[in-house]
């Protein structure tokens, strides 16, 4: 096997895709998938209606935020990989204790996703841009979904995108999911995020003042301990939180074996 | 997955975490917090150019009418009365057709079976038990949903059912609830289960309990047939025939507001007795006008909705008619077992303003609502066969003429159809919801002792009066 340098983030240009072209539904055969992506976002931008764009299931789409309580699972291929798609809740953020939340952060963070697409509502993008900086302290395989680009364009709302995607380090696609506008660039985002073709460079957020240097203080020794860990830093502000279920993570050697994974993928 | 020994580090990370800790004090998160936001506004503020029009937006223009106190309401009500009314004037003529066609294939194979020489008890549990049983259900209900289901999607696409939210949004508090309830209260129009289900949208615990509780006092579509079958044949009969089926549609929106009265009646019992506590507050985002996609919405509403619902209505109503089959035609003691048990069960049937059979054909259905009207009727008929059915006449005949159903009769049968126990299907979806037998219990003992104590009350103020 040759090894290729991964391109960077910052020279990455989308694939020119024929629209329609290349992926093909798989609705909810997902047996022996390449890869596992998932599909993360504030509630109501249009999660749902993405996942039935992209596997050609019947996931039940309401304007309503909340909507999607139980996880949904299906699947589609393109360039002749399998691709597993996880429908996650919606969520404002990943801070609080909510279930929609712990189960949206376990998936990223145990699941080990090889790509989470990140829909956003280009119409109220700051509030948005708050869950993807949480994604990102995560995982470092992601792609926005720049989604409901129709609305924005009514409201008169320019989004640059490739200004996005310089600032987020990750791949932003713009898109209209309700009529498959973008469905082709996004999947092609998402291959090469997956197999690992690109590298990203994920927007790191850093705090100041204290606690920005206890946090900075405990990830230099997880860095250490768990070498190939894409997310010490987000780690030591969630230990340093309290957060049971990851101190078990690292008690129960879990988080040895997350590092080890990503050390070698 | 094996479970491995801690790692050596994982110690030392937890202990130097647990120092770091001390020196923290409780305006650590909001500095982790504050440096994400601040991010997030940076970025955007580069990619995003507002080129915003001058003036509100059409959205906010429309939710300005939908969501104000003075209009609010009455949109809501007439909005409901419309989707009623379309369904009653439009099911009406589909359903007889469909009626016609089954019972008339009834007729047909219970003919080739004497033909053939069948045993009379095969033909008779068969064609006039089971088949008669789908048939109803299938007539009744198909047209109804197949209406009903789309519109309510429609407007569930549109945006609208959070502007109901934010409507009764403070109906809810007042009685200790969630805001949050009045979705999950009109999920539960469409089917209650599912309206149990989606009480997950709610966080707080004794909140979501509450949800779950009340969510039958919404009429689903399985007892929508029922009550517009009511408003139908005993409401609009009395109403000049121009306003026949405004006089039905208004009757079942008058049964809606009464759920959805004890739906705040009994939120407030709950909430000032066992699951005490104060109204959470929560924010509510109004979405946007979305265009609804017109192929997703007649997959939802007559793939997922319809077809889901009336299988499942088939499913349970083929055993059913084939039960009142054998209790009408097996004889103990010169009665059938039809008239044994409703005998026995009438007195206190007409305690309630209802009769024996009522309560016997509800005994039976309490698998699945939606088949009610179908045992009942099975039952009236008993062995008595070959009774065309296919007309609202014809049903007015049999329940007012033969079996002396009055206004009283129907006005506590709708309550009673509103208020009792949920269905098998909601009562097992509270179980997995709840994980807990004893709210279950209640969930489904608490609206059927109300409906009995509104019935009988309802009955002895009427015969009192009269």
């Amino acid at each position: 096997m040759t090894t290729k340098r991964p391109k960077s983030i910052r020279r990455w240009t989308l694939p020119v895709v024929e629209p329609g072209g290349g992926a093909r539904q798989l609705g909810i055969d997902t047996a022996e998938v390449d890869h596992v992506v998932c599909l993360a976002g504030n509630p109501n931008t249009g999660k749902s209606t993405v996942f039935n764009a992209l596997t050609g299931l019947h996931q039940h789409v309401g304007n309503w935020p909340g909507k999607t309580v139980a996880r949904a699972e299906g699947g589609f291929e393109y360039d002749g990989k399998k691709y597993k798609l996880v429908d996650l809740p919606g969520t404002y953020s990943l801070l609080s204790a909510s279930t929609d939340e712990e189960i949206a952060r376990d998936f990223i963070l145990f699941g080990q996703p090889d790509c989470t697409i990140i829909v956003v509502d280009a119409t109220v993008l700051e509030r948005n841009l708050n869950l993807v900086l949480q994604i990102l302290a995560i995982t470092d395989k992601a792609v926005v979904c720049l989604n409901l680009m129709d609305e924005a364009r009514r409201k008169d709302i320019e989004v640059d995108h490739e200004r996005l995607t310089a600032d987020l380090g990750i791949p932003v696609v713009p898109t209209v999911a309700r009529t498959a506008h973008g469905m082709p660039e996004l999947i092609a985002a998402v291959a090469v995020v997956a197999s690992g073709a690109i590298k990203t460079k994920p927007r790191r957020v850093r705090a100041s003042g204290v606690a920005a240097d206890a946090v900075e203080e405990l990830a230099t020794i997880i860095e250490e301990t768990y070498s190939g860990l894409p997310n010490a830093r987000w780690v030591a502000l969630r230990v340093l939180e309290g957060d049971k279920k990851v101190e078990d993570a690292i008690k129960n050697g879990e988080l040895a074996e997350l590092a080890q994974a990503t050390g070698t993928a | 997955m094996s479970t491995t020994a801690a790692p050596p580090g994982a110690d030392r990370i937890l202990d130097i975490a647990e120092q770091l800790r001390r020196r923290l004090d409780y305006s650590f998160r909001d500095q982790i917090v504050e440096a994400i936001y601040a991010d997030a506004h940076a970025i955007a503020d580069a990619a995003v150019r507002h080129v915003r029009p001058a003036g509100p937006t059409w959205d906010e223009r429309i939710d300005r009418i939908i969501t104000s106190r003075i209009w609010g309401f009455p949109i809501m009500l007439v909005g409901l009365a419309t989707v009623l009314w379309l369904t009653i004037i439009g099911a009406n003529y589909p359903s007889q057709a469909i009626a016609f066609v089954l019972f008339r294939v009834e007729d047909l194979a219970a003919g080739l079976f004497d033909f053939l020489g069948m045993p009379w008890w095969v033909t008779g549990f068969l064609w006039h038990g089971v088949w008669r049983g789908l048939a109803w259900v299938v007539a009744v209900m198909l047209p109804p949903m197949a209406i009903f289901f789309p519109m309510f999607t429609i407007l569930e696409n549109l945006g609208y059912l959070p502007r109901v939210a934010f409507n009764m949004d403070w109906l809810f508090k007042k009685v200790g609830a969630h805001g949050k309830q009045a979705l999950t209260m009109s999920m539960g129009f469409g089917c209650n289960a599912a309206g149990v289900i989606a009480c997950r949208v709610i966080d707080s615990p004794r909140e979501r309990l509450i949800a779950i509780l009340t969510n039958n006092f919404v009429p689903c579509n399985g007892r929508f047939p029922t009550l517009i079958m009511l408003a139908v044949v005993f409401v609009a009969a009395s109403a000049p025939p121009a306003l026949a089926s405004l006089a039905a549609a208004g009757s079942v929106v008058a049964v809606v507001l009464i759920g959805i009265l004890f739906t705040l009646i009994v939120s407030w019992l709950l909430s000032r007795t066992v699951l005490r506590g104060e109204a959470s507050s929560f924010t509510l985002e109004l979405p946007p006008y979305r265009r609804p996609n017109i192929g997703q919405i007649f997959y939802t509403s007559l793939i997922d909705r319809t077809l889901f619902v009336l299988w499942r209505a088939v499913v349970m109503a083929a055993p059913a008619g084939g039960v009142i089959w054998l209790l009408s035609n097996i004889s103990v003691g010169g009665h059938s077992l039809t008239n044994s048990i409703s005998g026995f069960l009438d007195p206190f049937g007409m305690m309630l303003g209802l009769d024996g059979v009522i309560l016997l054909a509800y005994i039976i259905a309490i698998p699945a609502n939606e088949i009610v009207v179908p045992t009942i009727i099975m039952a009236y008929m008993g062995a008595g066969r070959m009774l065309e059915l296919d007309s609202l006449s014809a049903l007015q005949a049999l329940l007012v003429g033969e079996h002396g159903w009055t206004l009283l009769t129907a006005v506590c049968l709708m309550l009673f159809s509103l208020l009792h126990n949920p269905c098998s299907t909601t009562i097992w979806t509270m179980y997995k919801e709840t994980g807990s037998k004893k709210w279950t219990a209640l969930g489904a003992l608490m609206p059927l002792t109300i409906a009995f104590i509104v019935t009988f009350t309802v009955a002895q103020i009427v015969r009192l009066l009269s």
